[in-house]
């Protein structure tokens, strides 16, 4: 390992030979033959909510159904027995709110953290760091009994409030925030800027690239989530998208082809946004990722 | 991960005339900016988890108010009953699979991606798109196309073309094919969210590493082995530790797969914890056993956390 200490060539040119079109060639057709099976899923979605009720449980193996049957996307909404709009409006809307709401409050808690030094701050990181302690998704019973005292059940907010609360984001915000460069806040202090002036002006315009990664793994999140909406949401006034099809999948009469088509309808709004956003999403797992 | 807190430097302000009017400023804006995210968090954790702890002490069958003092029977009972046990052994079992095949075919698609250019984006994408599906729709798609256990379900199709009869996956006890679903199932959905992990790290091993080794000879497995792996060591315990502890907490397949039994028979559904406790607080209104059983978890989660940390040498820099 002593030979690092050689200097680094200027450009990342790769020593050595240099492999032709042919030497690569194994690599992309193994990466083909993977990407080829990762996307068969997504094929059988399509096709499947494209036949008709005879077509999808025939024996015979057929690549597209000729005619295509769009009616499915119909049928999937006249269910009487599943609300799929009204439950489709109800993921919206908590999608819509936990995300940005989730964000912000993290994004506020993060800075004073980070940057505002009060006696008892770090009383008041540790009281937040430890929240971190109990894994998620076994405090649905504990979360459920205080939700539940409070009136939650069967309510949109019952479903939103818990998740609002991220220790997880202020930490990544203060990680965030403590590499902030000092001179804007100074600069505003100058211009006679208190310290929540400073925040909002100053520090909020410059953290869009943050917000929107960590906004949207919180919309990602609160769209695909399952079991506290399937906790707190007991009625089918309150179902969430997810709860509705699940509801559908394990109801007695099963409408396959519409059942495929609900999941189309409810997987594209955030293949939407991965194959937009991916850049703010990457980057938001790479930050979550690495919180140790 | 308390040792990461710095002590705050005590003697940074230093006594001055406006020091009072500062601080409360100060105080003022601390206490707007972090107010929200401290009553949210001690209403849902702090007193959501004390309750919870004291229920697990009592009889609360249909109530979520205390008074039946019953001591530690909640906890004797999840940990006599069998089904809590099985649950057990089941989350172990999955683990046991999920966990490495995880992080060898992240790492694995990691290097892959890494080490091709033209075309690097849409292969990354590929891979990482699944994890826009949730749960609910990947377990349609396993349940009822690809492993319906129909002649016509695709994983029999590609199996008879091999010729293997048709198998029946989620419907089988012995041997207990229906793994194959679910690992396939978690497999397809993070594995992408992993790879992108791996892929940092990768990316921020210095090129100068490789040259050096290749002006040494070294081949491209000592590269691996020597190189990449030691340099993707902090990538690696924390990939571990993401895809355990998600792990111990399935639930969603499990229930969509399962939630009536193994399809088409009156065998025993398979059960994880989550699913078992789930079924003790809102099937059966049972919050003493609920409240009990998530604290066991809580402690299991905790100390494999801890353990896995102790193997891996994982805080040893602390």
């Amino acid at each position: 390992m002593a030979v690092l200490t050689a200097p680094p060539p200027p450009a990342p040119v790769r020593a050595g030979r240099k492999p032709g079109a042919l030497a690569k060639a194994p690599k992309y057709v193994l990466a083909s033959v993977l990407a080829l099976i990762f996307l068969l899923p997504f094929y059988i979605m399509l096709r499947n909510a494209l036949m008709t009720r005879q077509q999808v449980s025939s024996p015979d193996w057929s690549w597209l159904p000729d005619p295509l049957s769009w009616v499915n996307f119909g049928d999937l909404f006249a269910d009487p027995s599943v609300p799929m709009a009204h439950a489709l409006g109800n993921s919206f809307l908590v999608a819509i709110v936990t995300a940005p709401v989730g964000t912000m409050l993290g994004s506020m808690a993060g800075y004073a953290l980070a940057r505002i030094d009060v006696p008892g701050r770090r009383a008041v990181f540790t009281y937040i760091l430890v929240t971190l302690m109990i894994p998620q998704s076994v405090t649905f019973v504990p979360t459920f009994v205080v939700v539940g005292a409070m009136g939650g059940v069967n309510t949109e907010w019952g479903i939103i409030a818990p998740n609002l609360f991220s220790a997880f984001t202020v930490i990544l915000f203060r990680n965030f925030y403590l590499r902030f460069p000092g001179e804007i806040e100074e600069a505003g202090r100058l211009d006679g800027l208190g310290y929540l002036g400073v925040y909002r002006r100053l520090v909020l315009p410059n953290s869009g690239s943050m917000l929107a990664s960590l906004g949207a793994l919180m919309f990602i999140e609160s769209w695909n989530a399952f079991l506290w909406p399937l906790v707190i949401g007991q009625d089918p006034s309150s179902w969430t998208a997810q709860i509705a099809l699940s509801t559908f999948l394990n109801a007695q009469q099963i409408n396959l082809p519409a059942l495929f088509a609900g999941a189309l309808i409810i997987i594209a709004p955030l293949v939407a946004m991965f194959l937009l956003a991916q850049r703010f999403i990457v980057s938001g797992i790479a930050a979550s990722g690495l919180k140790e | 991960m308390t040792a990461t807190i710095e002590a705050p430097p005590a003697t940074a302000a230093a006594p001055k005339t406006r020091r009072k009017r500062r601080d409360w400023r100060a105080i003022g804006a601390f206490a707007v900016l972090t107010g929200p995210m401290v009553i949210g968090l001690g209403l849902f954790k702090y007193v959501a988890i004390g309750w919870s702890f004291l229920l697990s002490f009592n009889d609360a069958r249909g109530t979520i108010s205390l008074g039946h003092w019953t001591g530690l029977t909640n906890y004797v009972f999840l940990l006599e009953d069998d089904a809590f046990r099985t649950s057990l052994t089941t989350i172990a079992l999955f683990t046991v699979f999920i966990v490495p095949i995880t992080f060898v075919a992240s790492l694995a698609l990691a290097v892959l991606i890494n080490s091709i250019r033209r075309g690097r984006a849409f292969f990354r994408t590929v891979f990482l798109v699944p994890a826009a599906v949730s749960y609910v729709v990947a377990a349609l798609v396993w349940k009822m196309a690809l492993f319906n256990g129909l002649p016509s379900g695709v994983a029999n199709v590609i199996g008879g073309l091999f010729g293997a009869d048709p198998v029946p996956w989620l419907s089988q006890q012995n041997p207990p094919v229906y793994w194959v679903a679910v690992v396939t199932l978690r497999l397809w959905l993070q594995v992408g969210l992993y790879m992108i992990l791996f892929l940092a790290g990768l990316q921020a091993i210095s090129p100068t590493l490789y040259e050096a080794g290749e002006l040494d000879g070294t081949s491209k497995w000592q590269a691996f082995r020597y190189i990449t792996l030691p340099q993707l060591r902090n990538t690696s315990v924390a990939v571990l530790l993401l895809i355990l502890i998600a792990a111990f907490q399935a639930f969603d397949e499990f229930y969509n797969l399962f939630s009536t039994g193994l399809a088409g028979t009156s065998t025993a559904p398979v059960k994880p914890p989550l699913v078992y406790l789930y079924d003790s607080a809102l099937g059966d209104q049972n919050y003493g056993v609920g409240s009990a059983g998530a604290f066991v978890l809580t402690v299991i989660i905790i100390v494999i956390t801890l353990l896995q940390g102790r193997i891996v040498g994982f805080g040893k820099k602390d």
